[in-house]
């Protein structure tokens, strides 16, 4: 069962790059790591919203919030607490937010 | 096989596993050398598994034969009742849902009644608990007792809702379906976790306030506890609280639940004892720093020392300006300090914070009476 946990910080350089690493191996070494990326900062971000036929492209992301979407982990577990067992130890997870969601899971995955 | 195992069903099942688990890895893995004999210790092995895992549910089921004091409607076998429960308190869920939850998958209750008892339409309490099945299922909440890591704060979840729903029936006004409930789902927890001193806590509290319901409300007015008539008081409930205090002291841990259910232990007795209760006040400040218990320790002292003492405790509580006693509690100091206009303002501000008619006239009564 995949879990994506979006990590959600400020953007201030908390100087946690080697957390990150460590965080990294030690999920990669258990064997539940299935994807992670660091993504651009927000105002990088575009927008995209198709309405009545009209393609409608804004600066930055949907909502401005203080809090913003600074990257992923993909993983593979059993169970919700493990998941949250692992989202609990992202190091931005001191700081911000780590929200934890199930990834619909289609039939041929869940029988690989 | 059979002989081995002297029964020839599970034989045939375990031997059934040991072919289709070849039937899955040979292909991928190769044969054995010795495929015979691979079927044979691998289907002893799963024969040999299932064998501990029925001892064990057996002999928690003979367990719970021999302690139920009443019968439990038990076609569940226990290891699944406390499963249920943890998945149903699961801190992804919110409180009022696991409350939800736990009332319809354990306490049996309908829709309907539960909605009635939090004061909450059917509708949205029906929805409340689809989406809160939806969520077990599709965010994978285990059905399992946590593992001892997680064990203490969840195990505090559970005893909290147990508490939460309790304390709805307590009211007032008073649901005995919902005591009686929480006092079931208590004993059941207690039972199943015979080493966790604080579900032996928690029985012994409800048993202890339950106690009292009938001394607790006269006359539709509210009744202070030492003014109870305490022949009112079901002594059987209290002896049955004095037992389960005495497992949870016996196991030694000294939790929040242990500490109050001690302090309704010192009041069920012939008169209350209030500097130990004073001296059990201050132990579960330690553990639970919230701003009510501190206010509980305040008037405990104020008995065991004077309104004096007391009132200056609780010129040190901060966050309870909104709480109707909190003033009413300083109204009776300054009452008893004979500080009249204090006290008068103090129970204004009860009489005006009061959450339901009950307390509002016991407030008035006592502002008249000054």
């Amino acid at each position: 069962m995949q879990y994506l946990l979006l990590i959600n910080d400020e953007e201030d350089d908390r100087g946690l790059m080697p957390e990150y690493m460590e965080y990294t191996e030690a999920l990669q070494a258990s064997g539940a790591l299935a994807g992670a990326n660091q993504l651009q900062p927000a105002h990088t971000a575009t927008t995209v919203r198709v309405r009545n036929c009209e393609i409608l492209v804004t600066d930055g992301p949907f909502i401005e919030t203080k809090e913003t979407l600074g990257g992923y982990y993909l993983i593979e577990v059993d169970t919700l607490d493990e998941a949250l067992e692992w989202a609990a130890k992202i190091p931005s997870a001191r700081f911000g937010h780590i929200e934890v969601r199930p990834v619909v899971m289609r039939q041929a995955e869940v029988n690989a | 096989m059979i002989g081995v195992l002297g029964d020839f069903d599970l034989a045939e099942d375990a031997l059934q596993d040991a072919v289709t688990t070849a039937l899955e890895r040979w292909p991928r893995d190769g044969v054995p050398a010795n495929p015979a004999a691979w079927l044979v210790t691998v289907s002893k092995n799963r024969a040999l598994d299932r064998i501990r895992r029925n001892r064990t549910l057996q002999r928690k089921t003979e367990l719970l034969a021999e302690l139920a004091t009443e019968p439990m409607e038990d076609d569940v076998i226990p290891d699944e009742r406390l499963s249920l429960i943890f998945a149903c308190c699961h801190p992804s869920l919110a409180v009022e849902t696991q409350i939800a939850l736990t009332l319809r998958s354990l306490g049996g209750l309908e829709t309907d009644e539960i909605a009635r008892a939090f004061l909450v339409p059917e509708a949205t309490m029906a929805q409340r608990l689809v989406r809160a099945k939806r969520k077990i299922r599709d965010a994978r909440i285990p059905f399992r007792v946590p593992r001892d890591d997680l064990l203490p704060e969840r195990l505090a979840a559970v005893l909290r809702v147990v508490y939460l729903i309790f304390n709805a029936g307590y009211g007032p006004p008073v649901r005995r379906d919902l005591c009686n409930e929480a006092i079931r789902l208590a004993a059941m927890l207690a039972l199943l976790m015979p080493d966790e001193s604080e579900a032996h806590g928690l029985h012994a509290l409800l048993l202890f306030q339950d106690a009292r319901r009938e001394a607790r409300v006269r006359h539709d007015a509210l009744v202070l506890l030492d003014d109870q008539d305490r022949s009112l008081w079901d002594g059987d409930e209290i002896a049955s609280g004095q037992r389960a205090l005495a497992r949870a002291v016996a196991l030694r841990a000294r939790g929040p639940y242990l500490l109050q259910a001690s302090i309704a232990a010192a009041h069920s007795e012939g008169t209350s004892d209030w500097p130990r209760i004073a001296a059990l006040y201050a132990q579960l400040t330690a553990v639970d720093p919230s701003p009510v218990v501190a206010l509980n320790h305040a008037v405990a002292v104020a008995m065991a020392e004077g309104p004096g003492s007391g009132l200056t405790l609780t010129d040190g509580i901060a966050g309870l300006d909104d709480y109707y006693l909190f003033h009413s509690v300083r109204a009776d100091f300054f009452r008893r300090l004979e500080r009249a206009a204090e006290a008068r303002d103090a129970y204004a501000r009860a009489v005006a914070l009061a959450p339901s008619d009950i307390e509002r006239a016991f407030l008035e009564a006592r502002r008249s009476g000054l």
